[in-house]
């Protein structure tokens, strides 16, 4: 007795060549095919900061704002690739603020030259910092990661240096909404594809491999504690750039910037748009940021329902929102029939 | 001063390790680095405040409820939401950090956090020790706390089911030939886990008021003093929490008491960069290190 069922079968599109990145494109609408996808990306960003008289200056922030939770996003998604997980993302985005307060306002340098200088010295600083406990795996690497922005928010709070409980403040103006706006839309982009791109070299190939077998890395003659140096100091980049950003879009810098909420932000929009893709984290950011401003007016039982989200999300759908929608691009699916084996 | 410190560390400590009895057993036997323990501490104190309150049961009836509620909310969370993401490290600290926040949050907007929640000590009054004046409850911390780090050392290392779950955690698959079922294993060590911080927090609680930020408050310690001491280790649980708590206790006397929470986070960072196994923790140093 053997009853039919069926199985899900899934055949890529006949456009695709060997690898996710290489297609044989043959006719406009195969080159249609492949801009569409990139395009629903790229219009509605580019678009979107010219709105501003329509839909006003409050989404215009919400949108600033998902830019910076994207960068942060952006950030953590590189350091998992290489298998270090991270429950901090604001020890870099206070770091990059505290850095380009403390160039702005004791040193007088313009946001045009303290915002790149904090990044990068933000970022080595970061690095030089996360050195010593970059062998650590897994949780551990999570747990000291969750720590030492609140070490960093407590020690300020209980030394009162760096402006204390108040923070610092009177940095530079940036010169206007529609302008960070557009610098951080080139940034993110730039965030996106590049990393993108970096992940599938052959340096990227030893990032992955460094996540998914360090052992058989270091075999192999390749100095995995290097390796992992340089990948934090790539993905501190973003997220200190977008900390010292937001520190002279508001004008002041405090002991908030090290909060729990840019860990946690971050982290769930990578896992709602779909971790180890770039644009996942850039698709999470834009989901997650405007829908924690809708729910606002349900008070914290909003925290709640995100929550219920990112469970939903992690148990039911690992792969994420971009991973799903672009398996549902490029393959066909269909039923095929199978026999099953009757249990004894 | 020096007696009050002495016997306030000795208190605070007691409570440090009555705090992470729980997480630190999930976190050795199952390998579940459970976030939501502090919520699990947290939310104890309110259903059993609801207990006593809206169905007005006995003292003693409604905690050994409680301790029961917690304990299957432990266990159903492994097997709803945990199971199906077992093994990857990232996605179960996700997850039980999800569920913790949810907790807390939900009860924040419930409307629990006016004065009027607080729970009775088990024993009203005092005594006089050295000098010190030092309330029941907290030399009733002190008791329960001891008991039950030697009720759990006997528990996973004489009894047959404390042995499969330690077995289940050293290998896994060895564990799965001789016939323990890994999945009923780590069910178990969830819900006890969360049963002990249901005891924890029942204990711990009638000291203050409750908060919800308290249970931000009690993973920070459980996570520091799990860390410090090491996992699997019950020496490491006491020494790691006579170790915090005095520090903390001694800091915040000399110092001041906004330094009392920066002595755990420092300690989280200075144990993880040095010696990530802990003071104690043995078998699983080599597979933390590169």
């Amino acid at each position: 007795m053997a009853n039919v069922s069926y199985r899900k079968e899934r055949i890529d599109r006949g456009i695709k060549a060997r690898t996710d990145d290489i297609f044989a494109i043959a006719s406009l609408q195969e080159t249609l095919y492949l801009l569409f996808p990139r395009l629903l990306l790229i219009v509605p960003l580019v678009v979107f900061p010219l709105l501003q008289g329509i839909i006003g200056a409050y989404w215009e922030t919400v949108f600033l704002i998902a830019l910076v939770v994207t960068l942060l996003a952006l950030s953590w998604d590189l350091l998992a690739s290489v298998g270090l997980v991270s429950l901090g993302q604001a020890l870099f985005y206070g770091v990059g603020g505290y850095f380009t307060a403390f160039l702005s306002n004791y040193l007088g340098l313009p946001p045009l030259i303290s915002i790149p200088l904090a990044t990068v010295s933000g970022a080595s600083v970061c690095t030089l910092l996360l050195y010593p406990v970059l062998r650590l795996r897994g949780v551990y690497f999570g747990l000291i990661t969750f720590a030492i922005p609140l070490l960093l928010m407590r020690t300020i709070e209980a030394t009162k240096i760096l402006g204390g409980t108040e923070g610092i403040s009177g940095l530079a103006p940036l010169p206007g909404l529609t302008v960070e706006l557009y610098v951080m839309v080139a940034i993110a982009f730039v965030g996106v594809f590049g990393l993108r791109r970096l992940i599938d070299t052959d340096y990227g190939l030893v990032l992955r491999a460094i996540r998914d077998n360090d052992r058989s890395v270091e075999a192999g003659g390749i100095n995995v504690p290097w390796y992992k140096a340089q990948a934090v100091f790539i993905a501190a980049l973003p997220a200190t750039f977008a900390g010292a950003f937001i520190a002279h879009h508001y004008q002041v810098v405090g002991m908030s910037a090290f909060a729990l909420d840019y860990s946690v932000l971050p982290l769930t929009a990578v896992v709602i748009g779909g971790p180890g893709s770039f644009a996942g984290a850039l698709l999470g950011a834009f989901v997650l940021v405007p829908l924690s401003e809708t729910l606002r007016q349900f008070g914290t039982l909003r925290v709640v329902i995100y929550s219920v989200i990112l469970l939903i999300f992690v148990v039911g759908l690992p792969e994420g929102i971009f991973r799903f929608a672009q398996r549902k691009y490029q393959q066909f699916e269909r039923l095929v029939p199978m026999e099953e084996v009757a249990k004894e | 001063m020096e007696a009050s410190v002495l016997l306030y560390g000795l208190v605070n400590s007691a409570v440090l390790m009555l705090t992470a009895l729980g997480f630190s057993l999930t976190f050795g036997l199952s390998g579940v680095a459970n976030f939501a323990h502090g919520s699990l501490y947290l939310a104890a104190g309110f259903i059993a405040w609801m207990i006593l309150h809206y169905l007005g049961l006995p003292f003693m009836l409604s905690v050994v409820l409680t301790i029961i509620i917690v304990g299957i909310l432990g266990a159903a969370m492994y097997r709803y939401i945990l199971m199906p993401v077992r093994g990857i490290a990232l996605s179960e600290v996700i997850a039980t950090f999800a569920v913790g926040v949810a907790i807390l949050e939900f009860f924040r907007w419930a409307g629990f956090v006016t004065y009027d929640f607080n729970l009775p000590s088990f024993v009203k009054g005092g005594v006089e020790i050295a000098g010190v004046d030092v309330d029941y409850q907290r030399v009733i911390i002190i008791g329960i706390g001891a008991g039950l780090a030697a009720l759990l050392w006997y528990f996973s290392h004489k009894t047959k089911i404390g042995l499969a779950l330690r077995g289940m955690a050293q290998d896994e698959y060895t564990a799965l030939s001789l016939g323990i079922d890994s999945d009923w294993a780590a069910a178990i060590s969830v819900g006890l886990g969360a049963a002990l911080a249901a005891v924890a927090g029942l204990a711990i609680l009638p000291l203050g008021l409750i908060s919800i930020n308290i249970g931000y408050d009690v993973l920070l310690i459980a996570l520091a003093v799990t860390v410090l001491g090491g996992l699997e280790s019950t020496t490491g649980l006491m020494v790691g929490s006579l170790i915090l708590g005095f520090a903390s206790v001694i800091t915040a006397n000399y110092l001041g008491p906004q330094w009392s929470e920066v002595v755990y986070l420092v300690a989280i960072v200075v144990v993880l960069a040095i010696k990530p196994s802990g003071l104690f923790g043995k078998f699983k140093e080599l597979e933390e290190r590169v």
